[in-house]
């Protein structure tokens, strides 16, 4: 990443709330002009970071920088970053137009220019003419967006966005996913954005952190963390993964180490397949089917292991739910890519829901 | 079934005419006061009252007593609560969202004056007089009812605070502005119909206020005592019913102010 | 599209120093908040309790009518004589039952409000009964006076129905009884138990609004008929409103010295008593002694109150 100047950067963050311990030694750097994402499960600590680089939380140790400098100590007001709140925080006894004015209005800047950006910046959220309503008066929606206006309009050098779309339902989170992405880029402003949503953080970022415990457990591009996961948790919580004990693995890789390999890099074949070159191959037995519509998901016991299961996804290219439930109770034998197997470092597996 | 649900859903003849019942008691003894305001007779508490005369407003018109009694009232009453509304908004401020060791103490400190019977409190500010060697005054009674009113305030502030979110403000103060400003525009908006309900009602505590009083006042007469003073001296009766339907209307009128805040308030 | 970050403290001032200091020291803006209440409430109203209960430790010289600043016990052994301990029950008692009357006769009421009265109708019924509670007090306790004196309401009504015997037999109950209504100990629970009910009927309300809907029905969907649901449900949810009411009913009794005073016989209650101590018998240690006695029913009250769990429902 040589060439960016640097945003945001933690330095050794740390955040104790008596014993506990929400943030524990994060360091991080965040470019400028970055969608940058702090993805983890609720608890992991990501939150608390997003409100100790805002400044509503102090930290216990370590350094904040903002472009350079130590903030610890200086006031959310004087910095110089804009928040999106999970719940909007809107004013509710101020009309749109003065919501998004506050910020103006606080700075001095002179009425008309207020006026000015007020209307420029809801036509970016694309909320031109509400000026006079209330809050109360919105849709979820459009309250998003309004706090979206009301942090923006102030050209703040970082956005910090805490779980923005959570509170919305599907279809209009995945319209909002994209509207948030295109005005990122319309504006150039650094975005930290806060999620527990993988699927969201993958879309959106050109960076993401993924939080467990407190702690970053793997910092990289979406597609870095999705196929070279670092840690077991990582591989279990972005996307799903077979995380293979190192007992296990030396069956079938010949290494003791803790490996991962996706369910979809797998290959559902024939007991007899010709194994490729540059592959791994394993027998076992189908336990179970999920017949997903688009999918379907096997649930595979190993032959030489009877307790290790591998969940193998396979796009129903050719077959019907009819041909794939007969596939249950037979012999199968799994091939899969050496390189698509991950070696991991050991941290909490995420137990895989849904099998 | 049928006559089960019926039964869940609406309230039985009996508990419909005990509640009649009680509400009836609760102001039936207030409507007498409106009667006998206008009785022709003066000593007496005869039922039904002979007569019925107007004669009593005009009388009351020329108590010099009544009108100086009635002005020391609503001044002590606005004094009191322009206090109890700076003491109790800052105490809510400081207690609603901290989790200190202490802070119940606090609570219950400030519920206090009006927990223990009101002969403690009036004694007690008595005792402080006495020792400290301080003439009676208007701040002397000041300090007993503002003491007493701050809880009222209080209540209403924290209750009101604990329904606002809280990251209006961070909201704020992320918006660049300090801690005064955030204060002046976002908090203040906020609580402003629960200070006016607080502080509405600690008037009304105030300007009603007898028993603590008694021992702060000295020989100066708020309204109460005067009225007080008064039903000792069975001739000026109808003066004094006259004088009553008059704090009724003056106390009532902030009252209903102060529920209609809080409705309101309540229901957006 | 993006500035050069502004200078981090650009609006210097005294304010906005401060501002900063508070939020790097958060507790105390907390203390800073807190002082002025403290102060007050403190030192004036602690600080006024002590007072009292050091003047207690004082005595009133019999001969020279002095108050003589000495620390004694005698004052507060005085308390221990006969005609004041008759006092100080005479008090428990009639706050003990104007406590019962008032959570009998608020229940139906709150329970009224709470279940069955809504919209427009359970507006209108909180304000009947807080209207009556903020309406002058002392004009209250006249209105009482009208109606219980002999040539009142109550006696006018008994003749006409022809009740005057058994008013009369009321009244000659020897120690309660008196010569009207208007002056007996009689009267004198009458018009606690109006003063106080609105106190009593608010907590319970509060603490039945509270039951869910779902709860009772809960209850009547497992098989229990409404009698039952009542009984094992709907009262033990409502008794920590009954308990919130009764610290009102209680400790308003125990220190009106206005109600008795206005209609009570010669036996004194502790108000009263207090009032006169301090007052024409200018004996003002016997009467700071004297309050210790509601202060500590209060606080036994009190604590027994918050274990029931009262306090949310205040």
């Amino acid at each position: 990443m040589d060439g960016k100047s640097v945003a945001v950067s933690l330095v050794n963050v740390r955040r104790y709330f008596g014993e506990v311990k929400a943030v524990d030694n994060v360091s991080l750097d965040v470019y400028d002009g970055e969608f940058f994402s702090m993805l983890g499960p609720s608890g992991s600590g990501k939150t608390t970071c997003l409100r100790l680089v805002a400044g509503f939380e102090r930290a216990s140790g370590g350094q904040i920088l903002l472009h350079g400098t130590d903030v610890s100590g200086v006031p959310p007001y004087d910095r110089d970053v804009n928040t999106v709140f999970q719940d909007y925080a809107l004013f509710p006894h101020m009309t749109v137009g003065d919501n998004v004015a506050y910020g103006l209005m606080i700075k001095k800047v002179p009425w008309a220019e207020r006026e000015q950006r007020v209307v420029e910046m809801l036509e970016l959220v694309r909320l031109s003419g509400m000026e006079n309503r209330k809050p109360s008066q919105l849709s979820g929606g459009q309250r998003q967006r309004v706090a979206l206006a009301r942090a923006l309009v102030n050209r703040p050098s970082v956005l910090l966005l805490d779980e923005p779309l959570g509170a919305l339902d599907l279809k209009l989170r995945q319209q909002m996913q994209i509207e948030l992405k295109n005005i990122q880029q319309q504006v150039g402003i650094t975005f930290i954005y806060v999620t527990h949503d993988q699927e969201e953080a993958l879309t959106m970022s050109d960076r993401l952190a993924v939080f467990n415990h407190g702690r970053i457990e793997q910092v990289g591009s979406p597609a870095e963390v999705y196929e070279r996961p670092a840690t077991t948790f990582v591989a279990g919580f972005v996307g799903t993964s077979n995380v293979i004990d190192a007992s296990v693995a030396r069956q079938i890789v010949g290494e003791a180490a803790t490996i991962s390999i996706r369910p979809e890099k797998i290959h559902l074949s024939a007991p007899d397949a010709l194994v490729p070159p540059e592959s791994y191959s394993i027998h076992g037995t189908v336990q179970d089917v999920v017949y997903l519509g688009m999918y379907t998901r096997y649930l595979v016991e190993l032959e030489t292991s009877p307790r290790a299961h591998l969940a193998v996804m396979q796009q129903n290219l050719e077959t019907t739910s009819m041909d794939v439930l007969t596939i249950r109770g037979k012999r199968v034998q799994l091939i899969w890519r050496r390189d698509f197997t991950r070696t991991l470092q050991r941290t909490e597996i995420v137990e895989e829901s849904g099998v | 079934m049928r006559s089960e649900d019926r039964f869940i859903n609406r309230a039985g003849i009996g508990l419909r005419a005990a509640s009649t019942a009680v509400l009836i008691f609760l102001h039936f003894p207030i409507l007498l006061i409106f009667l006998y305001a206008f009785n022709t007779e003066e000593a007496a508490y005869t039922f039904p009252p002979p007569g019925l005369t107007s004669d009593w407003f005009g009388v009351l018109l020329n108590r010099n007593d009544f009108w100086s009694a009635l002005g020391l009232s609503l001044l002590v009453a606005l004094v009191s609560t322009m206090i109890a509304i700076v003491l109790g908004t800052l105490a809510a401020l400081a207690i609603y969202r901290s989790k200190f060791f202490g802070r119940d103490a606090i609570s219950l400190m400030i519920i206090l004056p009006i927990a223990l019977p009101g002969i403690v409190t009036g004694i007690a500010l008595r005792s402080a007089l006495n020792l400290s060697g301080l003439n009676f005054s208007f701040w002397t009674i000041v300090i007993g009812h503002a003491t007493f009113c701050v809880v009222t305030v209080y209540n209403n502030v924290v209750a009101r605070l604990r329904r606002t979110n809280y990251s209006q403000v961070e909201a704020s103060m992320d918006l660049g502005a300090s801690i005064w400003q955030t204060f002046r525009y976002v908090i203040l908006p906020n609580i402003a119909t629960a200070l006016l309900a607080g502080g509405m009602l600690s008037f009304a505590l105030s300007f009603d206020e007898v028993i603590v009083t008694t021992f702060t006042a000295g020989q100066q007469q708020t309204l109460p005592i005067w009225i007080f003073s008064q039903l000792q001296r069975p001739r000026d009766r109808p003066v004094t019913n006259v004088a009553a339907l008059f704090v009724v209307a003056t106390t009532l009128i902030p009252i209903l102010l102060a529920y209609r805040f809080t409705r309101e308030s309540s229901e957006t | 599209m993006i500035s050069a970050p502004p200078p981090l403290a650009e609006r210097r001032g005294l304010l906005h120093s401060i501002s900063i200091v508070l939020y790097r020291f958060p507790f105390l803006s907390v203390i800073a908040l807190l002082l002025p209440i403290l102060l007050w409430i403190g030192v004036i109203y602690l600080g006024s309790l002590t007072a009292m209960l050091t003047q207690g430790f004082f005595y009133l010289d019999g001969f020279t009518g002095r108050i003589v600043r000495e620390f004694t016990l005698r004052t507060y052994q005085e308390l221990l004589l006969q005609q004041n301990i008759d006092i100080f029950l005479r008090t428990i008692v009639m706050a003990a039952a104007v406590t019962f009357t008032c959570a009998l006769l608020a229940f139906p009421l709150a329970y009224f409000m709470a279940r069955f009265a809504s919209g427009r109708t359970k507006a209108l019924l909180y304000l009947g009964v807080m209207l009556p509670l903020w309406s002058s007090y002392l004009v209250r306790i006249y209105a009482w006076k009208l109606i219980l004196a002999q040539e009142g309401i109550i006696g006018w009504l008994a003749n006409a129905l022809g009740l005057t015997g058994i008013l009369d037999a009321i009244l000659s109950i020897p120690g309660i009884g008196g010569p009207s209504l208007s002056f007996s100990i009689v009267g004198v629970y009458i018009v606690f138990v109006y003063i106080w009910l609105p106190y009593m009927i608010l907590p319970i309300n509060a603490a039945l609004e509270r039951v869910p809907k779902s709860v009772i029905e809960a209850s009547g969907d497992l098989g229990a008929r409404p009698g039952y649901t009542f009984r094992r449900i709907i009262l033990p949810l409502a008794f920590p409103g009954v308990v919130a009411g009764s610290i009102f009913t209680f400790s308003l009794t125990l220190g009106d010295y206005i109600i008795p005073g206005v209609f009570g016989n010669s036996s004194y209650f502790i108000g009263q008593a207090v009032l006169v101590q301090q007052g024409t018998a200018g004996n003002i240690p016997l009467a700071a002694a004297m309050t210790v006695v509601p202060i500590l029913v209060m606080g036994v009250y009190l604590l027994g109150a918050r274990r029931l769990g009262a306090f949310d429902a205040l």
